[in-house]
């Protein structure tokens, strides 16, 4: 017989248990398995009652995030034999409410991304004349690694700010913030500065670091969110020194 | 920020997960981020230290000689030998945490986080080399 290894799934459904439990199953050990893998082979051959999330399975649509091992993870990116012999517990991601076994609810992250304006923001008009605007492939680099975000909300599991204080911005939506401010085509700034100054916003974050060291897109946003910081400061000594020169 | 949508203040059916109170002794990397905040008491405690070298210092030699002794007491010894590793642990971390907060770029590269970093060292040597230079001139 083919080598196994054993999977605990944490199980949660409302209408049954009170408090989610874990639930073991034995699946293949392929070498090219990945946890996802594994569940999508318990949910077609032996419980198909398990529920999660996934759709790319390749690591860009950002909706397969979970909890293996106690470490948030996108699990088509996880492979099964880095974890053999077993077990392998599956949970859903921390800090968010479960809706179901796997699944989280997630709504409180979208309204903090919109919050923050994650778009270009325009003063003028919104299209240039000639159809685009224009910009230097040193300008595209100021930004990039920010803009690489998958909104996986992996950083949020890890962050124990957001697990504390659920108001808190969170990483993700800071580091697409300031993907934004760099951007030499947004005109935003100010109107984010506005949201993100505030307690809940860039100076709730203590620089905990552990967003950046979970991140599968090597997005950095602590990296950001202090970078942030260091220029709401500036920003602040100017209006203070220098009150007249209003941007 | 308040959420817009009102009904999803009470929902029975999800759960949630309380953060634990020591959610910090898990893992070595929260563990390390408790202990850096931690170790700004002991800066603290340096500059008290220091404040009351001062006030001695001011007090004139007898006053200096009594605060001396006080230093000599080995429960302050040990306190100030935990303080000292303390505040090593936070200047190295902090030092190290430098190059993630300023994105330093030349000629449109970033510059590597070793390059960012280094200054701190740099001046943190310099620092301490005119320290013990002031100490041993004395003799
Ligand atoms: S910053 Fe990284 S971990 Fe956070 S949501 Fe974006 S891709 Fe996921
Ligand atoms: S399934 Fe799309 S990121 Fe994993």
């Amino acid at each position: 017989m083919a080598e196994t290894i054993t999977i605990e799934v944490a199980r949660y459904r409302p209408e049954e248990e009170g408090e989610p439990a874990l639930q073991s199953y034995e699946v293949p050990l392929n070498k090219d398995w990945v946890v996802l893998d594994a569940l999508n082979h318990i949910k077609d051959h032996v419980d198909g009652s398990l529920s999660f999330r996934w759709s790319c399975r390749m690591g860009v649509c950002g909706s397969c995030g979970m909890t293996v091992n106690g470490e948030p993870k996108l699990t088509c990116a996880t492979f099964l034999s880095h974890y053999a012999p077993g077990p392998i517990r599956v949970e859903p991601l921390k800090n968010f409410p479960v809706v179901r076994d796997l699944v989280i609810e997630m709504t409180d992250f979208l309204e903090k991304l919109q919050s923050v304006k994650p778009w270009i923001v325009r003063k003028d008009d919104p299209a240039p004349a000639k159809g685009e605007f224009l910009q230097t492939p040193e300008q595209l680099d100021e930004f990039k690694q920010f803009s690489m975000c998958i909104n996986c909300m992996i950083c949020y599991a890890a962050c124990p700010v957001y697990g504390l204080d659920p108001q808190f911005v969170g990483p993700a939506a800071i580091a697409l913030a300031q993907r934004y401010n760099l951007d030499s085509r947004d005109q935003g700034e100010q109107e984010r500065l506005d949201v993100l100054s505030q307690h809940e916003g860039i100076w709730g974050c203590t620089f905990v670091g552990e967003c950046t060291e979970v991140c599968p897109k090597n997005v950095d946003p602590a990296g950001a969110i202090q970078q942030y910081k260091l220029a709401a400061t500036k920003d602040w000594f100017k209006s203070f020194l220098m009150p007249w020169s209003k941007q | 920020m308040k959420p817009p949508v009102a009904y999803r203040q009470y929902h029975p059916k999800w759960h949630r997960t309380r953060v634990s109170t020591f959610w910090w002794s898990r893992k070595w990397s929260y563990l390390k981020f408790m202990l850096r905040e931690l170790s700004s008491v002991f800066v603290a405690f340096y500059v008290v230290i220091l404040l009351l070298q001062l006030h001695a210092l001011r007090g004139g030699p007898d006053a200096y000689q009594g605060f001396q002794d006080w230093l000599r007491n080995p429960l302050l010894v040990i306190l100030n030998g935990i303080s000292f590793l303390f505040v090593l642990f936070h200047a190295v971390t902090w030092f190290n945490l430098t190059p993630k907060a300023m994105a330093v770029r030349l000629r449109g590269k970033r510059l590597p986080d070793v390059l960012v970093a280094a200054p701190n060292y740099v001046a943190w040597l310099a620092v301490s080399a005119l320290v013990v230079f002031l100490l041993t001139r004395q003799g």
